[in-house]
């Protein structure tokens, strides 16, 4: 484990990590970020879900440094008295724990029908790839739309809020995943006329496993770019949605609920119950962009 | 050539026909119009009424024969809401998006391709990295909070920019147009900035890296060997090569772009498709959500058939091999 932990830091990768200021201030906003997140349980000052803490007595403080702002606020209230701060923890939680899942869901998905598709052409192909296309003319907003409509027709109202996590990821996930086979059969196109694939015919290898085996690993540089980008949009995605009223529900909100909710405020001067969550959000996929940024660049030979 | 392009036209109409059918088998299943229409004080009878005159009764194959054969023709029966027939609601609406959407595309193009070319040219210098900065916040930026963020400091603090509507519109026949008056230019600013941003962004990127890649291909190695200008180098040889991505990507979010324009309509209150496409989903509107798609659809499966038929203008490789292995696209 040190022996390959060691090998790692050593490596070109590492190498380029260490060189990169950008690389490392977003790896550590990330960090930052991510622990705020998923420790927010421990760690946030308060428990904005927990109805017995929240007085309305407190609702739209604003941030301490104003005015009116107290200490046991950092970053002021909400129109309902809950802290800001906490509820930005948590509400990243939410954003990233979907984000992740839908670019999961999508890459497998992707890589799979991508090496399919490539690797097999013919019908296969042509078939993968239209249904590719009909998909890609639904653009995950209107993925997002169709399955959440359909979702809450089929499923009785007290269901909405326990089925919104799954709708959500699966539409994201299903408008993702053209991205990933239309960039892995590219790269399979090229790959399979290459000599190593042919050589492995040649001596009997069944397709199965020349494709995931051998032609997999070589088409799976652009597809970790691929999946770094995607999860930023993953987020903005599921942002955009919540932001539209028909992503998570506001009683566990999401990073783009909580802009939702705040908008109303826009106009009569409470600005922080938007833009703090709206910087949050910048931020998180800000750092996931630099990080997918250096990390195309760094797995580049052509560009060092 | 030719065969390739009939080929193309038929997949285009069976992804055409799984978008319809997909529409409709959706929409069959998505609430109820009935109840909907006349809430809950309707009788027994008139909602059974209603349920013929709108054909809810008729068996599915029936209604998506219906369907198809109004759809060809344009005619998606009238607005469950409105009363209205959807084809005129779209009409009058599809303008407003229209020429949001080809605002924004221009300023994409016309903004994103030589920032991307002068970003890839002087690799290190310093207004290259600002522009860099500039369009991964652009990325990073959903499109609605670009539009917050602009009525908040475009409309509510410096009061300069209207923040909601189309303005004053001229009607040209059918087509009403915001263009032709100075309150119309004013409300498309904003939304078509907000709009355009990601894309400015998306080219911009792309054309960079594109242009790196080939940069460092032998032909330009071979191109500067030859003496040629820095100039046809750049221009003649390299920006030629980049063009073949920019003109898929571009092809396709020209899709996403008339897509985001839900998400700018929302924001701005802009009376194009999008805005009537959200309130049809709130309130189950089966046809008016239906004829979107299906619009939507169309748009999309055009622009990539042109795109396929402007890889083959672009570049020579491809005609040489489907002169060979017979059209294996």
């Amino acid at each position: 484990m040190r022996a390959a932990l060691a090998k790692f830091w050593g490596g070109d990768l590492a190498w380029s990590w260490r060189h990169t200021p950008v690389a490392i201030v977003a790896t550590f906003t990330l960090l930052i970020m991510l622990i705020a997140a998923f420790g927010a349980e421990w760690i946030a000052p308060h428990n904005p879900f927990d109805l017995a803490t929240i007085e309305l007595m407190d609702a739209l403080k604003p941030p301490v440094w104003a005015d009116d702002g107290t200490t046991k606020y950092l970053l002021g209230t909400d129109s309902q008295g809950r802290d800001l701060l906490s509820a930005l923890m948590y509400g990243t939680k939410v954003s990233l724990l979907i984000g992740l899942a839908a670019v999961a869901g999508a890459m497998l998905l992707g890589v799979v029908l991508g090496l399919i598709s490539g690797y097999a052409g013919g019908r296969i192909d042509a078939l993968i790839m239209r249904v590719a296309d009909i998909q890609l003319s639904f653009p995950a907003i209107l993925i997002a739309l169709l399955i959440d409509g359909v979702a809450r027709a089929v499923v009785p109202g007290d269901m909405h809020e326990v089925i919104a996590f799954p709708v959500l990821v699966g539409a994201i996930a299903l408008a993702g995943w053209p991205q990933y086979a239309r960039t892995v059969r590219g790269s399979t196109l090229v790959e399979k006329n290459r000599e190593y694939v042919q050589a492995a015919r040649v001596i009997g290898i069944s397709s199965p496993v020349i494709m995931f085996r051998h032609v997999l690993p070589n088409v799976l540089g652009p597809v970790l770019v691929l999946a770094t980008v995607h999860l930023a949009t993953a987020i903005i995605t599921e942002a955009t949605l919540s932001f539209l009223g028909v992503g998570v529900p506001p009683t566990s909100p999401s990073l783009g609920t909580l802009i939702r909710v705040g908008n109303d405020f826009l106009f009569s001067g409470e600005w922080w119950i938007t833009i703090f969550p709206g910087a949050a959000l910048v931020l998180l996929v800000l750092s996931v962009n630099l990080l997918g940024d250096w990390l195309r660049d760094a797995l580049n030979p052509r560009l060092s | 050539m030719f065969a390739f392009i009939i080929r193309r036209l038929l997949q285009a109409v069976g992804v055409m026909l799984t978008v319809a059918l997909l529409a409709f088998i959706l929409f069959q299943y998505v609430g109820d119009p009935v109840m909907i229409m006349l809430g809950q004080e309707g009788t027994p009878a008139e909602r059974e009424q209603l349920r013929r005159d709108l054909g809810l009764n008729d068996p599915i194959v029936v209604q998506f024969y219906h369907f198809l054969a109004n759809a060809v023709q344009g005619d998606f029966g009238l607005s469950l809401r409105q009363g209205q027939k959807v084809s005129v609601l779209l009409r009058d609406r599809l303008p407003a998006t229209l020429e949001l959407s080809i605002a924004a595309a221009l300023i994409a193009l016309v903004v994103g391709v030589p920032l991307g070319v002068y970003t890839a040219l002087k690799r290190n210098g310093k207004l290259s990295q600002a522009f860099l900065a500039f369009s991964l916040l652009g990325v990073s930026l959903p499109t609605f909070l670009i539009g917050i963020l602009l009525i908040l400091v475009f409309s509510v603090q410096l009061g300069w920019l209207p923040s909601y509507g189309r303005g004053d519109t001229v009607k040209l026949g059918w087509w009403s147009t915001g263009l032709l008056t100075v309150s119309g230019w004013k409300h498309l600013i904003l939304p078509a900035i907000t709009l355009s941003l990601f894309q400015v962004a998306l080219v911009l990127r792309l054309v960079r890296s594109e242009m790196l890649e080939v940069l460092r291909a032998d032909y330009i190695k071979f191109a500067r060997a030859r003496g040629l200008t820095k100039r046809a180098i750049h221009f003649g040889h390299a920006l030629k090569n980049t063009l073949v991505p920019v003109i898929t990507i571009m092809g396709l979010q020209l899709g996403g772009i008339i897509a985001f324009a839900i998400v700018t309509e929302t924001v701005f209150q802009w009376p194009g498709m999008g805005l009537l496409f959200i309130q049809a989903v709130q309130f189950a509107d089966i046809p008016v959500m239906a004829a979107y798609l299906c619009l939507i659809s169309f748009i999309f499966v055009l622009i990539n058939l042109i795109v396929d038929l402007l890889y083959f203008v672009v570049d020579p490789r491809l005609r040489a091999g489907l002169g060979k292995s017979g059209g294996g696209h």
